[in-house]
Protein backbone atom coordinates (compact mmCIF):
# COMPACT_ATOMS: atom_id res chain seq x y z
CA UNK A 1 0.00 0.00 0.00
CA UNK A 2 1.70 3.28 -1.54
CA UNK A 3 1.36 6.67 1.00
CA UNK A 4 -2.16 8.28 0.31
CA UNK A 5 -3.35 11.96 0.83
CA UNK A 6 -6.85 13.07 2.00
CA UNK A 7 -8.20 16.54 3.03
CA UNK A 8 -11.08 18.03 3.92
CA UNK A 9 -13.31 20.95 4.79
CA UNK A 10 -15.05 21.02 7.84
CA UNK A 11 -17.63 23.20 8.21
CA UNK A 12 -18.78 24.91 11.64
CA UNK A 13 -21.88 24.53 13.50
CA UNK A 14 -23.42 22.47 10.70
CA UNK A 15 -23.99 18.73 12.91
CA UNK A 16 -26.23 17.96 9.63
CA UNK A 17 -22.33 17.66 7.66
CA UNK A 18 -20.31 16.44 10.91
CA UNK A 19 -18.94 13.36 10.60
CA UNK A 20 -18.82 12.55 6.57
CA UNK A 21 -14.76 13.64 6.82
CA UNK A 22 -14.11 10.72 9.13
CA UNK A 23 -16.98 8.89 7.42
CA UNK A 24 -15.10 9.28 4.03
CA UNK A 25 -11.87 8.18 5.59
CA UNK A 26 -13.60 5.26 7.24
CA UNK A 27 -14.48 3.75 3.88
CA UNK A 28 -11.03 4.19 2.29
CA UNK A 29 -9.26 2.35 5.21
CA UNK A 30 -12.27 -0.45 4.51
CA UNK A 31 -11.09 0.05 0.97
CA UNK A 32 -7.69 -0.54 1.33
CA UNK A 33 -8.04 -3.61 3.84
CA UNK A 34 -6.85 -2.33 6.76
CA UNK A 35 -7.45 -3.93 10.28
CA UNK A 36 -11.35 -2.96 11.12
CA UNK A 37 -10.02 -2.38 14.87
CA UNK A 38 -8.04 0.11 13.95
CA UNK A 39 -10.15 1.35 10.95
CA UNK A 40 -12.63 1.95 14.19
CA UNK A 41 -10.24 3.70 16.38
CA UNK A 42 -9.38 5.91 13.40
CA UNK A 43 -13.22 6.56 12.77
CA UNK A 44 -14.11 7.15 16.26
CA UNK A 45 -10.92 9.53 17.01
CA UNK A 46 -11.40 11.93 14.09
CA UNK A 47 -15.19 12.12 14.32
CA UNK A 48 -14.78 13.63 17.79
CA UNK A 49 -12.03 15.84 16.70
CA UNK A 50 -14.40 17.31 13.65
CA UNK A 51 -17.50 17.78 16.51
CA UNK A 52 -15.04 19.46 18.31
CA UNK A 53 -13.94 21.89 15.35
CA UNK A 54 -17.60 21.82 14.59
CA UNK A 55 -18.86 22.92 17.93
CA UNK A 56 -15.85 25.42 19.10
CA UNK A 57 -13.86 26.75 16.58
CA UNK A 58 -16.64 27.29 13.79
CA UNK A 59 -15.17 24.24 11.67
CA UNK A 60 -11.67 23.68 9.93
CA UNK A 61 -9.01 21.14 7.94
CA UNK A 62 -8.50 17.93 8.47
CA UNK A 63 -5.78 16.36 6.91
CA UNK A 64 -5.04 12.63 6.52
CA UNK A 65 -2.00 10.74 5.78
CA UNK A 66 -2.24 6.83 5.44
CA UNK A 67 0.67 5.41 5.29
CA UNK A 68 1.62 1.17 5.70
CA UNK A 69 2.26 1.45 9.10
CA UNK A 70 0.22 4.47 10.52
CA UNK A 71 -2.57 6.65 9.96
CA UNK A 72 -1.57 10.45 10.79
CA UNK A 73 -4.94 12.98 11.37
CA UNK A 74 -4.33 16.56 11.48
CA UNK A 75 -6.63 18.54 12.39
CA UNK A 76 -6.24 22.91 12.50
CA UNK A 77 -8.64 25.48 13.42
CA UNK A 78 -8.90 29.13 13.84
CA UNK A 79 -10.94 28.70 16.65
CA UNK A 80 -10.42 30.46 19.91
CA UNK A 81 -7.59 28.27 21.30
CA UNK A 82 -7.75 26.37 24.51
CA UNK A 83 -6.10 28.00 27.56
CA UNK A 84 -5.69 24.99 29.94
CA UNK A 85 -4.92 21.97 27.53
CA UNK A 86 -4.28 19.60 30.86
CA UNK A 87 -7.92 20.66 32.24
CA UNK A 88 -9.58 20.22 28.85
CA UNK A 89 -8.59 16.45 28.81
CA UNK A 90 -10.13 15.70 31.79
CA UNK A 91 -13.10 12.89 31.66
CA UNK A 92 -16.10 15.42 31.88
CA UNK A 93 -14.32 18.98 31.64
CA UNK A 94 -16.94 20.71 28.96
CA UNK A 95 -17.09 24.24 27.86
CA UNK A 96 -19.76 23.19 25.74
CA UNK A 97 -23.29 25.05 25.75
CA UNK A 98 -26.85 23.58 26.84
CA UNK A 99 -27.88 23.08 23.51
CA UNK A 100 -25.07 21.01 22.56
CA UNK A 101 -25.68 18.85 25.17
CA UNK A 102 -29.19 18.24 23.87
CA UNK A 103 -28.02 17.01 20.95
CA UNK A 104 -25.74 14.27 22.61
CA UNK A 105 -22.42 15.90 22.80
CA UNK A 106 -20.71 18.18 25.12
CA UNK A 107 -20.02 15.33 27.84
CA UNK A 108 -16.40 16.05 28.11
CA UNK A 109 -15.42 12.54 26.40
CA UNK A 110 -14.42 14.06 23.32
CA UNK A 111 -10.56 14.86 23.94
CA UNK A 112 -10.04 11.79 26.60
CA UNK A 113 -11.59 9.64 23.72
CA UNK A 114 -9.36 10.93 21.09
CA UNK A 115 -6.97 9.89 23.51
CA UNK A 116 -7.57 6.45 24.15
CA UNK A 117 -8.10 5.44 20.56
CA UNK A 118 -4.84 6.94 19.48
CA UNK A 119 -1.01 5.37 19.64
CA UNK A 120 0.17 9.25 19.34
CA UNK A 121 -1.78 12.79 19.99
CA UNK A 122 -0.23 16.20 20.42
CA UNK A 123 -2.11 19.51 21.28
CA UNK A 124 -0.92 22.74 19.81
CA UNK A 125 -3.08 25.80 20.85
CA UNK A 126 -2.49 29.34 21.09
CA UNK A 127 -5.38 31.43 22.61
CA UNK A 128 -6.96 33.79 19.97
CA UNK A 129 -5.05 32.09 17.13
CA UNK A 130 -6.11 28.38 17.13
CA UNK A 131 -5.85 24.69 17.82
CA UNK A 132 -3.67 22.13 15.56
CA UNK A 133 -4.60 18.57 17.26
CA UNK A 134 -2.28 15.51 15.49
CA UNK A 135 -3.09 11.86 16.17
CA UNK A 136 -1.64 8.57 15.21
CA UNK A 137 -2.87 5.25 15.23
CA UNK A 138 -0.41 2.71 14.30
CA UNK A 139 -0.91 -0.44 11.76
CA UNK A 140 -0.11 -3.78 13.33
CA UNK B 1 -28.98 -12.77 20.35
CA UNK B 2 -30.44 -12.82 16.56
CA UNK B 3 -32.05 -9.13 15.67
CA UNK B 4 -35.31 -11.08 14.71
CA UNK B 5 -35.69 -12.38 17.97
CA UNK B 6 -34.81 -9.03 19.77
CA UNK B 7 -37.40 -7.22 17.82
CA UNK B 8 -40.02 -10.09 18.91
CA UNK B 9 -39.15 -9.40 22.41
CA UNK B 10 -38.85 -5.56 22.07
CA UNK B 11 -42.54 -5.88 20.66
CA UNK B 12 -40.33 -2.95 18.47
CA UNK B 13 -41.24 -1.34 15.43
CA UNK B 14 -38.43 -1.62 12.67
CA UNK B 15 -37.19 1.61 11.12
CA UNK B 16 -34.03 0.06 9.09
CA UNK B 17 -33.11 -3.52 9.26
CA UNK B 18 -30.52 -4.81 6.66
CA UNK B 19 -30.41 -8.81 7.57
CA UNK B 20 -33.07 -10.21 10.45
CA UNK B 21 -30.62 -12.81 11.33
CA UNK B 22 -27.37 -10.54 12.54
CA UNK B 23 -26.26 -11.90 15.57
CA UNK B 24 -25.93 -9.00 18.38
CA UNK B 25 -23.52 -9.24 21.40
CA UNK B 26 -23.40 -7.51 25.03
CA UNK B 27 -25.03 -3.99 25.71
CA UNK B 28 -24.40 -0.40 26.08
CA UNK B 29 -27.41 2.08 27.63
CA UNK B 30 -26.29 5.93 27.23
CA UNK B 31 -27.50 8.95 25.18
CA UNK B 32 -24.27 10.96 25.84
CA UNK B 33 -22.58 10.54 22.18
CA UNK B 34 -18.93 10.46 23.41
CA UNK B 35 -19.68 7.66 26.50
CA UNK B 36 -21.36 5.63 23.72
CA UNK B 37 -17.94 5.49 21.76
CA UNK B 38 -16.16 5.22 24.56
CA UNK B 39 -17.79 2.13 25.82
CA UNK B 40 -20.48 0.67 23.13
CA UNK B 41 -18.54 -2.59 21.71
CA UNK B 42 -18.47 -3.63 17.82
CA UNK B 43 -21.91 -5.51 17.04
CA UNK B 44 -23.80 -4.45 20.38
CA UNK B 45 -27.62 -3.55 21.38
CA UNK B 46 -27.12 0.12 21.47
CA UNK B 47 -29.98 1.59 24.13
CA UNK B 48 -30.36 5.10 23.71
CA UNK B 49 -33.66 7.86 24.25
CA UNK B 50 -31.68 10.32 21.91
CA UNK B 51 -33.15 10.36 18.42
CA UNK B 52 -31.46 12.85 16.01
CA UNK B 53 -29.34 12.65 13.18
CA UNK B 54 -26.12 12.48 15.35
CA UNK B 55 -27.16 9.03 16.15
CA UNK B 56 -26.78 7.81 12.76
CA UNK B 57 -23.58 8.78 12.89
CA UNK B 58 -22.03 7.20 16.11
CA UNK B 59 -23.83 3.87 15.28
CA UNK B 60 -21.46 3.91 12.03
CA UNK B 61 -17.85 4.98 13.58
CA UNK B 62 -18.80 2.41 17.00
CA UNK B 63 -20.22 -0.51 14.76
CA UNK B 64 -22.84 -0.98 17.11
CA UNK B 65 -25.16 -4.23 15.66
CA UNK B 66 -28.50 -2.31 16.26
CA UNK B 67 -29.74 1.14 17.81
CA UNK B 68 -32.49 0.62 19.97
CA UNK B 69 -34.61 3.67 20.48
CA UNK B 70 -36.63 3.43 23.89
CA UNK B 71 -39.77 5.11 25.57
CA UNK B 72 -41.31 5.09 22.25
CA UNK B 73 -39.24 7.52 21.10
CA UNK B 74 -39.35 8.03 17.38
CA UNK B 75 -36.45 8.76 15.64
CA UNK B 76 -36.52 12.19 13.46
CA UNK B 77 -36.81 12.56 9.70
CA UNK B 78 -32.55 12.94 9.36
CA UNK B 79 -31.96 10.36 11.63
CA UNK B 80 -34.66 7.53 9.68
CA UNK B 81 -33.13 9.12 6.49
CA UNK B 82 -29.28 8.18 7.42
CA UNK B 83 -30.56 5.05 9.35
CA UNK B 84 -31.83 3.11 6.02
CA UNK B 85 -29.58 5.05 3.70
CA UNK B 86 -25.96 3.53 5.75
CA UNK B 87 -27.98 0.59 5.87
CA UNK B 88 -28.02 0.61 10.08
CA UNK B 89 -30.29 -1.07 12.10
CA UNK B 90 -32.67 1.27 14.14
CA UNK B 91 -35.40 0.17 16.21
CA UNK B 92 -38.19 1.74 18.37
CA UNK B 93 -39.43 -0.15 20.89
CA UNK B 94 -41.76 1.20 23.87
CA UNK B 95 -40.37 -0.32 26.98
CA UNK B 96 -38.05 1.97 28.97
CA UNK B 97 -34.48 1.14 28.60
CA UNK B 98 -34.35 -0.76 31.88
CA UNK B 99 -37.44 -2.88 31.15
CA UNK B 100 -35.81 -3.19 27.17
CA UNK B 101 -32.38 -4.73 28.82
CA UNK B 102 -34.11 -7.15 31.00
CA UNK B 103 -36.40 -8.59 28.23
CA UNK B 104 -33.01 -9.63 25.83
CA UNK B 105 -30.45 -11.97 26.49
CA UNK B 106 -27.61 -9.97 25.43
Amino acid sequence: MSSLHLEFDVAGNNFVSAGSASDEVKKTLKMLGVDPVAVRKVAIAMYEGEINMVIHAGGGKASVDIDTDKVKIVLADEGPGIPDISLAMKDGYSTAPDAIRDLGFGAGMGLPNMKKYTDEMHIDSTVGVGTTVTMVVNLR
Amino acid sequence: MKLKDIIAALDAEVVSAEDLEKEISGGYCGDFLSFVMAQAPAGCAWFTVMSNHNVAAVAALTEVGVTILCEGVEPDEQLKAKAVGRGLDLIVTAKPVFEAVKALDL
